[in-house]
C-alpha cells in the first residue's frame, strides 16, 4: 500500500513538472505556431544557474529568480533576434531550435561539467509528512501544490483575464487581433518568456528531485512532446492532465518494469494516437 | 528525364574517381571517404520523405540503429554469417519502418515530428535499457568485418570501401529509380499539394507509407554497413541527434536534390573530424551549422551552385 | 448523355456540423447527368462546404452522398475521383514549384494505371506525355508549359486550375467560383472555357458572379444559411422575391 502511495505521490509530481514544460511548448506552439525544441534547454539552463545562485547565495527563492531571469533573457534574445525570422514551417523551426538545444545544452556541459547534480532542497522541506499511516516526503507535496497552484492561476489567466482574452484572441486571428488594437508582436514575445520561464522554474523546483545533468534537456523535452502529443498541442487541459497521466505512466513503469524503458509511456500514447489523432483535448 | 551528355560526363568523372581514389588516399583518409559513403546513404534515404514527400522526421535514426544492431548482434552472439546477418538487419529496418510509418503517418507538421521523434526513442530506450542484450550505455564491440565469401577479406580498409561504395551506388541507383518513376512524381506532387493529389485520385496515405518504408530500408542498409565499418555499434546511433544529423546533411548539402544530402553528409563527417580534433566543443559547433545554414542557406549547397542562395526556400511544402 | 433516371449526383438531407456551428442543414438536390446547376447563395451560405462534403474532404454529420447511384458517402476523396468526381479550389490549390506541364500529367497520371509504378521512369509511359501535350493544345496553354506554376499570372492558374480538373476525364465536375478574381476579359474567356466542356460531363458551379452563373445555367440552387431556399430555372430564380431579398439584403453579392 505504502509503495504504491508513494509512487503515485512521486508520479503526480513528476507530472507536475512535466506540466509546467508541456504548458510552456503548448502556449507557445498555440500563439505562435512555433515548435520550440530548445525548451529542453530552459529546463536545464535555469537549474543550472539557479545551482550557482544557490551556491553563491544560499537562498533557494533567490535562486528561483536567478535561474527564471537568466531563461527569461535566452528565450527573448532567441525569439527577437532568431524565431522572428523563421518561415511558418515546422521543419526550419525544428531545425533552428534544435540548433539552440545543442548549443545551450555543450555550453551548460562546459560551464558545469558532466557530473550530474542536484539542487539543494530548502531547509523547511527537510521533513516528511505524516498521513495517517504513510509518510511522504513534504518536498514532493511542495512539487504537488505548486504545480495545481500555478495550473489553476493558469487557467484563470487564460479564461477570466483580459490579458488571456487577448491572447486567445491572437492565437485565434492574429491579423483580426491586431486590427483591435492588441499588439502580437509584444504579446508573442511575451508569451514566449512566460513559457520559457514556465520551463526554468520547472528545472529548478525539480532540481531538488531529478538532479541536472548533461542530456536531462533531451529527456525531459521528449517527455513534453509525449505530453502534448497525448493531450493535445495547444491545450492547457491538455498540458495539465496529459503531465499526470504521462508523469504516473514514467513513474509506475520505471518502478516496475524498467528494461521496458518508454514503452509504458508509448503504449498508451499509440492507442491514443489510434483513436484521437490529435490528442485527447485537442482541436480537431 | 533523358540524361544529357554533360551530366553523363560528369557521372562517370566522379564514379571513376570514386573508383581510383584509394590509391591517393592514406588508410585514415580511406576510413573517413567510407564513413562519408555511408552517412550519404543515410541523409539521402531521409530526403526520399523529408526532400521529396516533404515529410519531416526527428526518428531517423531508429532504421539506421535497428539496421545496426540487428547485424551486429547476430554476427557477435548467434551466427557470423553475412548473409543471414544482413539480411535480418533489412528485414529488421524494414518491419520498423512498416509499424512506425503505420503509427505516424496520420499525423502532419509539428506532431509528424513529436511523433517520429518518440518512436525512434522507444528504440533507443530498449538499446539503452536492455543491457543483458545490447550492452546498454557501453555499446555492443567486437563486431567483426563480414566473411561474405569472397576471397578478399573485407577486414582490410580498401576492399571494405569497395564493399561499402558497391552498396552505396546499388541504395542511390534505387533513389534515383523511384524518384524518376510515376511514383517519384506523384510524392512530388503530394509535397507541393496534398490536397490537390487526393482529389486527383492520388491514395496520398499510400504513396507517403511506401516512401516511409523504403526510406526506412535504405537508412537500414547504411545501418548494416556501419557496424561492419565501425566494429562497434551504441545507442547513440539511435539517438535524436542522430536523427538531427542527418536532417542538417540533408538541408546543407540541398533536399529535393538527388546527391545534395550525399554532399552534405560528407561535409558534416569532414567537419566533425577536424573540428573534434581541435575542441570538445563539436556540439556547439554543430548548433551553429543547424542555426547559420536555417537562417542563411535553407536552399543547401546545391542551392548555392545554382545560384538560388537567397531565394527562400520552400522547405518541402508549398511556398 | 445519359440514360434518363440515373442521377449523376444525389444528396439526401445532407448535414454538416463545424463545432456548434450548422453549417448545412438537411439539403436534399438531385442533378442528371449532363446537366449544368449553378448553386448561388451569399458567403458563407455552405455552398465550399458542400462541395467539401461532395468530394470527401469533410465527412458529413447527417445524411447521404450518391454518384450515380452508387452511395459514396463513406468514401475516401481520391475514390470517389476514381469514380469521375472532380473540382476545382476557390482558393487555387495547385503545385507552386511544378510546371505547368509536370502538373498536367500528375493529372493525367492520376487516373492512370502508370501511377503505381515504381521502378520505371515516367518517360516511358508516352501516353501520359501525349495525353497531356493535347490538353494544353486544346486549352491555349502549350507556351506556358515549361513555366513554375508560381511564375503564372492569377488569370493563368485558375486556367489551370480548371485544366487539371479536366484532365482527370471528370464525369461530373465541380467548380467552386472559378471567375472570382479575375478580370472582365479572363471571365469571358473562362466562362467560354466552360461553356465549352463535352455535354455528357455533368457541372456544378458556384458562382458569385450572377451574369455568368445565369448565363452557363440551365438550373440555379441558391443556399442560404446552409439550406436550399430556391431551385429552379434561371428565370425563375430571377423572378423569385426571395432570393433578391437574400442579395439585396445582404452587403455582398
Amino acid at each position: 500500500m505504502t509503495f504504491w502511495a508513494i509512487q503515485t505521490l512521486n508520479g503526480l509530481s513528476f507530472g507536475m513538472l512535466l506540466f509546467l514544460l508541456a504548458a510552456g511548448l503548448s502556449l507557445i506552439y498555440g500563439l505562435m505556431r512555433i515548435l520550440n525544441l530548445a525548451h529542453g534547454s530552459y529546463y536545464i539552463f535555469g537549474a543550472y544557474v539557479a545551482l550557482t545562485v544557490i551556491g553563491l547565495t544560499g537562498s533557494f527563492v533567490l535562486s528561483i529568480v536567478g535561474g527564471t531571469l537568466a531563461v527569461i533573457v535566452l528565450g527573448v534574445l532567441m525569439e527577437r533576434l532568431f524565431l522572428r525570422f523563421l518561415p511558418p514551417d515546422e521543419l526550419p523551426q525544428a531545425l533552428l531550435t534544435f540548433g539552440f538545444l545543442l548549443i545551450i545544452g555543450d555550453v551548460s556541459l562546459w560551464i558545469w561539467g558532466g557530473t550530474p547534480q542536484t539542487l539543494p532542497k530548502p531547509e523547511i522541506f527537510e521533513q516528511s509528512v505524516r498521513m495517517g499511516p504513510l509518510i511522504f516526503p513534504s518536498y514532493r507535496l511542495f512539487v504537488l501544490g505548486i504545480g495545481v497552484v500555478i495550473g489553476v492561476a493558469l487557467w484563470i489567466l487564460q479564461e477570466q483575464t483580459r490579458l488571456g482574452a487577448m491572447v486567445r484572441a491572437a492565437i485565434d486571428d492574429a491579423q483580426i487581433a491586431r486590427s483591435t488594437g492588441i499588439n502580437v508582436s509584444l504579446l508573442s514575445t511575451g508569451v514566449f518568456a512566460f513559457g520559457a520561464a514556465l520551463a526554468a522554474f520547472g528545472g529548478i523546483i525539480g532540481g531538488p528531485l531529478l538532479g541536472v545533468y548533461p542530456g536531462a534537456d533531451f529527456e525531459i523535452l521528449l517527455l513534453a512532446f509525449v505530453v502534448v502529443i497525448v493531450g493535445g498541442l495547444g491545450s492547457l487541459k491538455g498540458a495539465f492532465f496529459g503531465a499526470l497521466l504521462v508523469g504516473l505512466l514514467d513513474n509506475f513503469g520505471k518502478a516496475l518494469f524498467p528494461q521496458l524503458a518508454y514503452f509504458t509511456i508509448f503504449a498508451p500514447m499509440a492507442i491514443i494516437l489510434a483513436i484521437r489523432p490529435s490528442g485527447l483535448f485537442g482541436a480537431r | 528525364m533523358k540524361l544529357a551528355m554533360g551530366r553523363i560526363l560528369w557521372i562517370a568523372a566522379g564514379l571513376i574517381a570514386l573508383a581510383i581514389i584509394p590509391v591517393a588516399l592514406t588508410s585514415y583518409q580511406l576510413g573517413l571517404l567510407t564513413k562519408m559513403l555511408i552517412f550519404a546513404l543515410f541523409a539521402m534515404s531521409l530526403n526520399l520523405i523529408m526532400g521529396y514527400a516533404g515529410l519531416p522526421s526527428l526518428g531517423h535514426a531508429a532504421y539506421f540503429g535497428v539496421g545496426s544492431y540487428t547485424v551486429g548482434l547476430l554476427a557477435v552472439k548467434v551466427i557470423d554469417n553475412f548473409w543471414l546477418d544482413f539480411g535480418a538487419g533489412l528485414v529488421a529496418a524494414t518491419i520498423t519502418a512498416a509499424l512506425f510509418g503505420f503509427l505516424a503517418l496520420r499525423a502532419q507538421g509539428a506532431y509528424l515530428l513529436m511523433i517520429t521523434l518518440a518512436l525512434a526513442q522507444v528504440v533507443w530506450g530498449i538499446a539503452f535499457g536492455w543491457r543483458e542484450l545490447t550492452g546498454g550505455d557501453d555499446g555492443l564491440p567486437g563486431v567483426p568485418r563480414p566473411a561474405a565469401g569472397l576471397p578478399l577479406s573485407l577486414a582490410d580498409g580498401v576492399s571494405f570501401y569497395y564493399f561499402t561504395l558497391l552498396f552505396t551506388l546499388l541504395g542511390t541507383v534505387i533513389m534515383w529509380l523511384v524518384i524518376r518513376s510515376p511514383f517519384g512524381a506523384a510524392l512530388i506532387g503530394i509535397r507541393e499539394s496534398e490536397r490537390r493529389m487526393e482529389v486527383l485520385g492520388y491514395n496520398t496515405w499510400l504513396y507517403k507509407y511506401v516512401a516511409f518504408v523504403i526510406s526506412g530500408v535504405l537508412a537500414g542498409l547504411s545501418g548494416n554497413l556501419f557496424v561492419y565499418y565501425n566494429g562497434f555499434v551504441s545507442p547513440a546511433y539511435l539517438s535524436v541527434i542522430f536523427s538531427a544529423s542527418a536532417l542538417i546533411m540533408v538541408i546543407l548539402g540541398g533536399a529535393g536534390t538527388l546527391l545534395g544530402p550525399a554532399l552534405g553528409a560528407a561535409l558534416i563527417v569532414y567537419l566533425e573530424n577536424a573540428i573534434s580534433a581541435e575542441t570538445e566543443r563539436w556540439l556547439t559547433v554543430l548548433g551553429l551549422i543547424y542555426v547559420v545554414v536555417t537562417l542563411f542557406a535553407p536552399n543547401g549547397l546545391i542551392g548555392v551552385f545554382r545560384g538560388r542562395f537567397w531565394t527562400r526556400a520552400t522547405w518541402g511544402r508549398a511556398a | 448523355m445519359g440514360a434518363r433516371g440515373v442521377r449523376a449526383l444525389a444528396v439526401e438531407r445532407l448535414s454538416h456540423d463545424f463545432g456548434g456551428l450548422r453549417a448545412l442543414d438537411q439539403v436534399t438536390l438531385e442533378v442528371a447527368v449532363g446537366e449544368r446547376l449553378v448553386i448561388l447563395g451569399p458567403n458563407g451560405a455552405g455552398k465550399t462546404t458542400l462541395f467539401n462534403l461532395l468530394t470527401g474532404i469533410y465527412q458529413p454529420t447527417e445524411g447521404r452522398i450518391h454518384l450515380f447511384d452508387r452511395d459514396v458517402t463513406r468514401l475516401a476523396p481520391h475514390r470517389r475521383a476514381g469514380l469521375g468526381l472532380g473540382r476545382t479550389f476557390q482558393i487555387t490549390t495547385l503545385f507552386p514549384r511544378l510546371t505547368v506541364l509536370d502538373s498536367v500529367l500528375l493529372a493525367v497520371q492520376g487516373c492512370d494505371r502508370a501511377r503505381f509504378a515504381l521502378m520505371r521512369p515516367r518517360t516511358a509511359f508516352r501516353h501520359l506525355y501525349e495525353r497531356a501535350e493535347k490538353l494544353l493544345g486544346e486549352w491555349g496553354l502549350t507556351e506556358r508549359r515549361a513555366a513554375q506554376t508560381r511564375e503564372l499570372s492569377y488569370g493563368e492558374q485558375r486556367q489551370l486550375e480548371l485544366l487539371l480538373a479536366l484532365a482527370a476525364e471528370p464525369r461530373v465536375l465541380l467548380l467552386d467560383e472559378p471567375t472570382a478574381g479575375l478580370s472582365p476579359a479572363e471571365t469571358v474567356s473562362v466562362a467560354g472555357m466552360i461553356r465549352r466542356f463535352p455535354r455528357d460531363v455533368t457541372i456544378l458551379l458556384i458562382e458569385h458572379d450572377m451574369d455568368v452563373a445565369l448565363e452557363l445555367a440551365e438550373r440555379v440552387t441558391v443556399f442560404h444559411y446552409g439550406r436550399v431556399v430556391a431551385a429552379g430555372t434561371p428565370d425563375e430564380i430571377k423572378r423569385d422575391p426571395k432570393v433578391a431579398e437574400i442579395y439585396l439584403g445582404v452587403d455582398e453579392g
